[in-house]
């Protein structure tokens, strides 16, 4: 083991730990302060994430004293005037805008991800994979801006068709009935799927070059098509971390506030119809906040948004779990 | 079923497959023209040279005006970094240089990692409730606070990767000159890799250019201009929201052509740093 | 046996090259004062014991070289010098090593010793900065000087290490930009210019083409006159070229050091005689 080697392990230690010097005093505690410093930044932005949601139980407080969890979770009235909250609309809302976002988003991530990296020829490949990504860069309230007043309109002409022929199939048929104005449940899902898009594509894609390149050859030389390798071992190669990936999607769909203000409509009434409009937890908080008068009212909106950082951390927390396995076991950060 | 059946059905499946997938990627290409073709079309037609000289316009009038609010989404951008860089990069550093793989440190990365994805609007209600509510008003200050805690882990995490980088061998020459480890770090190793960590920081810059959430209970609006640090502030994300929902058309067109120079504006930090990089990636 | 060892001498003779006699070492450079010494040293890296009890007295203004194959801990043993193990948690030495009669393993003042130990790598490792900077960073973290002084020095350095004529006018562009040997004679500038007083070279040539491998040599013969100089090398040919004195290393124990002629022509351990007719590496 020569020194070159030694140097590859990173194992070093910075000089700062030798025992105290009496000679030059002054660079020790440039040392010191150095080393304090980058400790405490450090600290600071591990910090931050206990902080938000202890601030956050904090401010909610009051809210949590008067509806207690499960009234609060189960209620559908939000009354400023009789100041009485609940939050089951906001909360189904949240879930019903983010699944249809992620039923459409999963499997088009997926096709996008297995078209870059299997099935395009090179010169398509850096271009397209540019493209998807730009449209994680697209700041969201554009998103929220495009939405409302280009895309609102032409969906508004194709939900007649939706709901005359959807809209007739006994059972789920009452989910796709409503007056065709463009925006709602239905219309803030398709947005959310596409901003979220980008990121769960991006992962796969990432995650699908961290196949050894020997795993795909030998399925290629026995026959395979290109979709029996990437369902039949690609896939399952790579499981946990598509996973993690869709988790994370799921995390950013949540939370997303602007696209979805712009194009869900803002009702706090429950509707049995996603074409009607309603509202989530980020939606109503962006609206309402500003004219919440009463402390009771500021309070139960903080709660809705304690209610949704639980939420989203929990799926956040899977999701960066289950990407950092598949990168350990290929010795590569995901 | 003959051998031969069987073959064409997969024959058949993966054509599907690949035209699906092919199809699945118009898709997404689509709607990425989609809407950068319309924020270019009405924000061009939106766009006069006016509205970088005056102020946004009272509701009513045909006037155009965005000065105040590109001044103070600079000051907010400005300040943010201001608070956000040195954290961010001393982190990192510390992630790199000090931490290493050890348990604490991976548990840094960990937590800096779901902070990469917290949601924006949470950010800015923790900004509401450490500042804002102690205050007694909202202030320009207050989003700052919000936008940094958002762009702090893309730079600890591209900071981290890129010193990480950085080999021992060249730390090894440094400190074999008898050099203390703070200026190895600062003058040698900072010096190698800043192309990755500025690379980090316009990353960063870019995914809060543009963030309204966070400003929504914090640094508000502020239909007048204003640099006092302390009190509302005009930014383009909100003066998007407010013009956007209005009945007026000049307002409508003002929201377009704010959007238009917000999403230029985050196009070429895009490019820039990609080129830095030389890779294509986004913080996930 | 007997049989053996004749084969070996022939096949000593024939591939390497001794030097002239004139710059043999005689007898009277074992009377050269010991500048540094290691005595009954072992190191370890976590379990792993890498050197065991070697002792070894390096002397004042020679050249000694390093030898052995690939893991024997010569490397390692250069390293333990200039106390650069201390980076790394973990390694440890336990032992002596003197310099200037001051057990070194011990020693408080680790930038101290680091400037009287220069060290030059293996890997080409100009700082990224231009080559002016290259050599004022090393002398700025013990002096304060005026900007005439500093260029003065910058200028000696560059001077000492043959370099200046080739990048006087250079001074201020990228040390990355000079070619492989230059760079390397630059990290050598780099290492004077803070006035050691031993210069530890590991495998310094490895990574550069012939030619400018020759030059570095021809510069050690200069510089072992005002400096000591140890190197570590995997090129038996150069040890026999540059060095007066051989050390040859084998599992982490000094098997021979001896006067350079010597161990090359008549090496009195057997495997060294393996080692250095290339029945092993």
């Amino acid at each position: 083991m020569n020194g070159s080697d030694v140097a590859v392990q990173r194992g070093m230690r910075p000089a700062s730990d030798q025992p105290k010097s009496a000679s030059k005093p002054w660079r020790l505690s440039a040392d010191f302060l150095f080393h304090k410093a980058t400790v405490f930044a450090a600290f600071l932005a591990a910090a931050t994430l206990f902080a938000i949601v202890i601030a956050i139980t904090y401010d909610s407080w009051p809210a949590i004293r008067t509806f207690g969890i499960w009234r609060f979770l189960k209620s559908s009235e939000w009354d400023p005037v009789t100041q009485t909250f609940g939050a089951f609309p906001f909360i189904v809302g949240t879930l019903v805008s983010s699944a249809i976002a992620m039923l459409l988003a999963v499997p088009l991530s997926f096709g996008i991800a297995v078209f870059i990296a299997e099935i395009a020829p090179a010169w398509i490949k850096r271009p397209v994979a540019a493209a998807i990504e730009l449209l994680a860069a697209i700041p969201s309230i554009v998103y929220g801006l495009w939405g409302l007043l280009v895309f609102a309109p032409v969906f508004a002409k194709i939900e007649p068709w939706i709901s005359d022929h959807l809209g007739a199939i006994p059972g789920i048929g009452s989910l796709f009935q409503g007056p065709p104005m463009g925006i709602g449940m239905l219309t803030a899902g398709i947005v959310l799927a596409i901003m979220v898009l980008p990121y769960i594509s991006s992962i796969m894609r990432d995650v699908f070059l961290v196949v050894p390149s020997s795993l795909r050859e030998s399925a290629y030389a026995m026959g395979a098509t290109t979709w029996e390798v990437a369902w039949q071992v690609i896939l399952p190669y790579t499981r946990s971390a598509v996973i993690g990936g869709i988790f994370l999607g799921l995390g950013r769909a949540l939370g997303e506030t602007m696209a979805v203000t712009f194009v869900i409509g803002n009702s706090n009434v429950l509707s049995s119809s996603l074409l009607m409009p309603g509202a989530t937890i980020p939606s109503v908080l962006a609206n309402e906040f500003t004219e919440a008068t009463t402390k009771l009212y500021l309070s139960s909106l903080i709660y809705l948004g304690l209610i949704l950082i639980v939420v989203t951390l929990a799926v956040q927390f899977l999701a960066v779990l289950l990407i950092r396995r598949l990168g350990r076991r290929e010795g590569t950060p995901a | 079923m003959s051998v031969y059946s069987v073959h064409a059905k997969r024959r058949v499946i993966d054509v599907a497959s690949k035209i699906l997938m092919g199809a699945a990627t118009l898709v997404g290409v689509f709607f990425l023209f989609w809407i950068l073709w319309t924020t270019l079309k009405f924000g061009l037609a939106g766009m006069h040279w006016s509205l970088f000289t005056q102020d946004t316009p009272p509701p009513g009038t045909d006037a155009f005006g965005l000065r105040n609010a590109f001044v103070g989404s600079l000051i907010l951008l400005g300040l943010s970094m201001l608070m956000g860089v040195p954290i961010g990069l001393m982190a990192g550093t510390w992630l790199a240089e000090y931490g290493f793989r050890s348990r604490t440190a991976n548990l840094v990365r960990f937590i800096n990692d779901i902070m990469l994805s917290a949601p924006s609007i949470e950010i800015g209600l923790f900004a509401y409730a450490i500042v804002v509510a102690p205050m007694g008003h909202f202030s320009a200050f207050a989003g700052s606070v919000a936008l940094a805690i958002l762009m702090i882990p893309i730079i600890v995490r591209t900071t981290d990767e890129m010193l990480s980088l950085v080999g021992s061998d060249m730390r090894e020459a440094a400190v074999a000159l008898g050099a203390p480890a703070w200026v190895v770090i600062t003058k040698v190793t900072w010096k190698a890799a800043r192309a990755g960590i500025l690379t980090g920081i316009l990353i960063g810059l870019a995914r809060i250019t543009g963030e309204t959430a966070p400003l929504l209970f914090t640094a508000l609006n502020n239909q007048f201009f204003s640099t006092n640090l302390f009190r509302p502030m005009a930014n383009i994300p909100m003066v998007i929201f407010e013009f956007a929902l209005s009945p007026y058309a000049n307002w409508q067109q003002m929201a377009w052509a704010a959007a238009f120079i917000a999403v230029a504006f985050v196009l070429v930090l895009s490019l820039v740093a990609r080129s830095f990089l030389g890779k294509v990636q986004v913080p996930k | 046996m007997t049989h053996e060892r004749e084969q070996g001498f022939r096949m000593a003779t024939v591939p390497i090259s001794i030097k002239p006699p004139e710059t043999a070492p005689s007898s009277s450079a074992a009377q050269l004062p010991v500048k540094i010494a290691a005595r009954d040293l072992n190191f370890y890296y976590g379990k792993f014991h890498a050197l065991k009890n070697v002792s070894v007295d390096i002397r004042q203004n020679c050249v000694t070289a390093f030898i052995g194959p690939s893991g024997c801990g010569k490397s390692t043993l250069l390293r333990v010098f200039n106390r650069m193990y201390d980076l790394y948690p973990g390694q440890r030495a336990e032992g002596e090593v003197i310099l200037d009669g001051e057990n070194i393993l011990n020693s408080r003042n680790i930038a101290q010793l680091r400037a009287k130990i220069g060290m030059v790598f293996q890997k080409l490792t100009p700082f990224p900065m231009s080559v002016y900077e290259n050599i004022a960073f090393g002398i700025r973290l013990y002096e304060k000087l005026r900007r005439p002084e500093m260029n003065e020095r910058v200028q000696q350095a560059l001077t000492k290490a043959g370099l200046w004529d080739e990048v006087k006018d250079k001074l201020h562009q990228s040390g990355i930009g000079l070619s492989g040997g230059q760079q390397q004679r630059l990290c050598i500038a780099r290492a004077l210019a803070v006035n050691p007083e031993v210069l530890l070279l590991d495998e310094p040539c490895s990574a550069l083409d012939p030619i400018s491998t020759a030059k570095i040599e021809e510069l050690l013969f200069e510089l072992k006159k005002a400096w000591t100089i140890v190197i570590v090398t995997h090129n038996m040919q150069q040890a026999a070229r540059v060095s007066d004195f051989t050390a040859f290393l084998l599992d982490g124990q000094l098997i021979e050091y001896r006067n350079t002629g010597t161990l090359f022509t008549t090496p009195s351990d057997p495997r060294t005689e393996a080692y250095i007719t290339g029945r092993f590496g």
